[in-house]
């Protein structure tokens, strides 16, 4: 068993300020109908009532980052000739994301394995994800759209996070998942939190219970491989989704991105930015060829990617959080648990 | 019969001419509709018709073009197909319209705003003449109706479906707001400029560039090769800053200009909660003061930016 601190409700804010001595701290802030992560300041209203409208992707993947910078000069000498100079820029932070929801935190343990494991090495993620540390809120009401439980996951995974807050009557119990998480729990204000404990896990099997069973998934990734071809079952999935990218740019395990370089001049950037799936210049090619050419194609991308490809990639390991961002922030609703489901009980031809 | 009843006997009766009907269904929750294709009669029982019917569904005709398409529509939609069908973006032909005279839809932002903590627990939804009922997994939330509306419902002109095939319901009265057709313009210009630049920068700020503002309007159909994007022409940086993304929502709003029926989707479809739809306000205003015209409303009439005259009434370009 980790260690157990309790936080009365009316220290929080203290507790806050005195984190924010040491680090950035990112908290869930109302900026009128949002609540975006961001620097925490006493004079902001603090929302942590409600799944915050964004995920905390941003604190380890920004919606655009510097990668280098470069300067191009002509040889005074000689003006045809010319040389380029070329400094690469590094992330440098120190920071807490406070009150993300479990699967927000969670999302970045599929980032993991892509930028982190196996051939490539990602130096900008890789330098936020060491200097980041999150202080996760579990949910003690599930929202219509949640299904964290279909993933293999629940209201208080801690997997992602370093300490573990549940709101209990009073204030919040406090668990240390890991050692970085540990350090965090050394303040002054915190209190010895056993007297807590067993209200604690009442508030986390309440918020599962209200989830309900989940389907069993275990058949979707070979099912959706199966139906990689069936075009005509991808028209109709993607039948009224209008193929913007709230989806995926909400969602906190996707992680695609473009490179482009912006020039002023001779000199510019070359800078990572968020792409997605669900834009057709995602995948056109220089030739003119597209091999995703419609909506139909691209939501087959994106429920594949995440509940096939990935899977196979990553042990099994689906590469969604089940948050529900991409069905309550849809313009039209497009529900992935209902083409989830299309998908498992579509007959096999 | 109730509306919704002759609504469905007609869809019925009209399905076997028809590829799809684009209707509205129920969503995933009790205070959410969604756009409903229907292909098969036995579909056509899942349709709905109510103040959640919120969707502009002649956003998809230019995607359906080839097809033999049923569409249903508001007041404010069916503007939006007469406008389609005047750059001849769609065929009038291949298109049956059901016509649905509506006396206002909700906007969620304002249901949230009454109750922001629990808008994601919503059991059950009772839509009454003026007022609604909400039941969430907390408590039970009695709103106004006329609190919901959005801007567009306060100040419909068009409350019943200017072309159509098919009419149900009884006709509606257009919207008398007190406060004048551009309240919501009136208020914002009486900020200063720099008040205005600062509250567009903060607003800005949180937009993540996902385009469902575009995407979702019916009228903006560069959709993938919008310059937003595109390298070549390179018009846009891809950084994420405010600068760039206020550069696209103006591009967006000319684009727009003349050709905005105000159906509000862009706003409407915005994840993050920004007012996007005042920059098309605005403009209408501009166009509706310089030339009289208020775009979809006349199939035959020719949008003021498609043509020229040599000497406009409201524009002095000479003798200043």
């Amino acid at each position: 068993m980790g260690e157990m601190k309790f936080l009365s409700a009316d220290k929080l804010t203290q507790w806050l300020e005195e984190l924010s001595r040491t680090s950035t701290v990112l908290a869930p802030t109302q900026e009128d109908d949002a609540v975006v992560f961001r620097p925490y300041d006493p004079d902001r209203e603090l929302r942590l009532e409600r799944q915050p409208t964004m995920p905390p992707k941003e604190a380890l993947f920004p919606g655009s980052e510097t990668l280098l910078q470069y300067q191009y000069r002509k040889d005074p000498e000689n003006p045809g000739k010319q040389t380029v100079e070329v400094r690469e820029s590094q992330p440098a932070v120190n920071q807490v994301v406070f009150g993300a929801r479990p699967c927000g935190a969670r999302g970045f343990t599929i980032f993991d394995p892509v930028f982190e494991e196996g051939g490539y090495q990602d130096p900008y993620y890789q330098a936020r994800r060491q200097s980041t540390l999150f202080v996760t809120l579990a949910c003690s009401m599930p929202e219509n759209t949640c299904f964290c439980h279909w993933v293999g996951s629940s209201p208080s995974d801690p997997r992602g996070s370093d300490v573990l807050l549940t709101p209990v009557e009073s204030g919040y119990a406090l668990e240390a998942i890991t050692q970085g998480g540990e350090r965090l729990l050394a303040s002054e204000l915190l209190t010895d939190g056993e007297s807590v404990r067993e209200e604690m896990e009442e508030v986390k099997q309440a918020a599962r219970k209200e989830l309900g069973q989940a389907p069993d998934l275990s058949d979707v990734p070979q099912k959706l491989f199966d139906l990689f071809e069936d075009l005509d079952f991808w028209d109709r999935m993607s039948a009224k989704c209008i193929s913007c990218g709230a989806c995926t740019y909400l969602c906190p395990t996707c992680y695609c991105f473009t490179i482009t370089d912006e020039p002023k001049g001779a000199s510019g950037e070359r800078i990572r930015s968020w792409d997605n799936c669900m834009s057709y210049l995602f995948t056109l090619e220089g030739s003119g060829h597209n091999p995703r050419p419609t909506k139909a194609h691209r939501l087959r991308n994106r429920v594949g990617h995440k509940f096939s490809y990935y899977p196979r990639l990553h042990d099994q390991a689906f590469a969604c959080c089940g948050c529900g961002r991409c069905i309550k922030s849809c313009p039209v609703c497009v529900d992935i648990r209902e083409i989830i489901l299309s998908a498992k009980e579509h007959p096999h031809e | 019969m109730t509306t919704l009843d002759e609504l469905k006997r007609t869809m019925k009766e009209k399905l076997p001419e028809l590829d799809v009907i684009i209707a509205w269904g129920q969503g995933f929750d009790p205070l959410h509709a969604t756009p409903l294709f229907i292909r098969d009669a036995d579909q056509v029982e899942q349709a709905v018709w109510n103040p959640l019917c919120v969707h502009n569904l002649a956003t998809y005709l230019p995607w359906l073009k080839d097809k033999r398409v049923g569409v249903l529509v508001k007041g404010c939609d069916s503007r939006s197909v007469v406008q389609l069908l005047q750059e001849g973006l769609i065929d009038r032909d291949r298109l049956t319209v059901f016509g649905l005279p509506c006396s206002g839809v909700l906007d969620l932002s304002k249901v949230a705003e009454r109750m922001p903590d629990d808008l994601g627990l919503v059991r059950e939804v009772d839509l009454q003449q003026d007022q609604v009922e909400i039941t969430t997994a907390k408590r039970a939330h009695t709103l106004e109706k006329r609190d919901l509306l959005p801007t567009k419902c306060l100040v419909c002109q068009y409350p019943n479906p200017v072309i159509a095939d098919h009419v149900f319901g009884e006709e509606r009265h257009p919207a008398d707001p007190e406060q004048g057709r551009y309240f919501d313009l009136e208020e914002m210009e009486e900020r200063s400029l720099q008040e205005r630049m600062e509250y567009w920068k903060q607003e800005l700020d949180r937009c993540i560039r996902c385009y469902a503002c575009r995407n979702a309007c019916p009228l903006c159909v560069c959709q993938d090769h919008c310059i937003a994007e595109t390298r070549d022409p390179n018009w846009l940086r891809q950084e994420d800053t405010v600068r760039e993304k206020l550069m696209f929502q103006m591009i967006h709003a000319m684009h727009l200009a003349g050709r905005c029926t105000e159906c509000g989707e862009c706003e409407r479809a915005c994840p993050m909660g920004i007012p996007v739809f005042t920059f098309k306000r605005q403009l209408n205003r501009d166009l509706q003061e310089l030339f009289g015209y208020q775009a979809g409303t006349d199939p035959t009439a020719v949008p003021p930016l498609m043509t020229f005259r040599v000497d406009e009434e409201n524009i002095k370009d000479r003798g200043w």
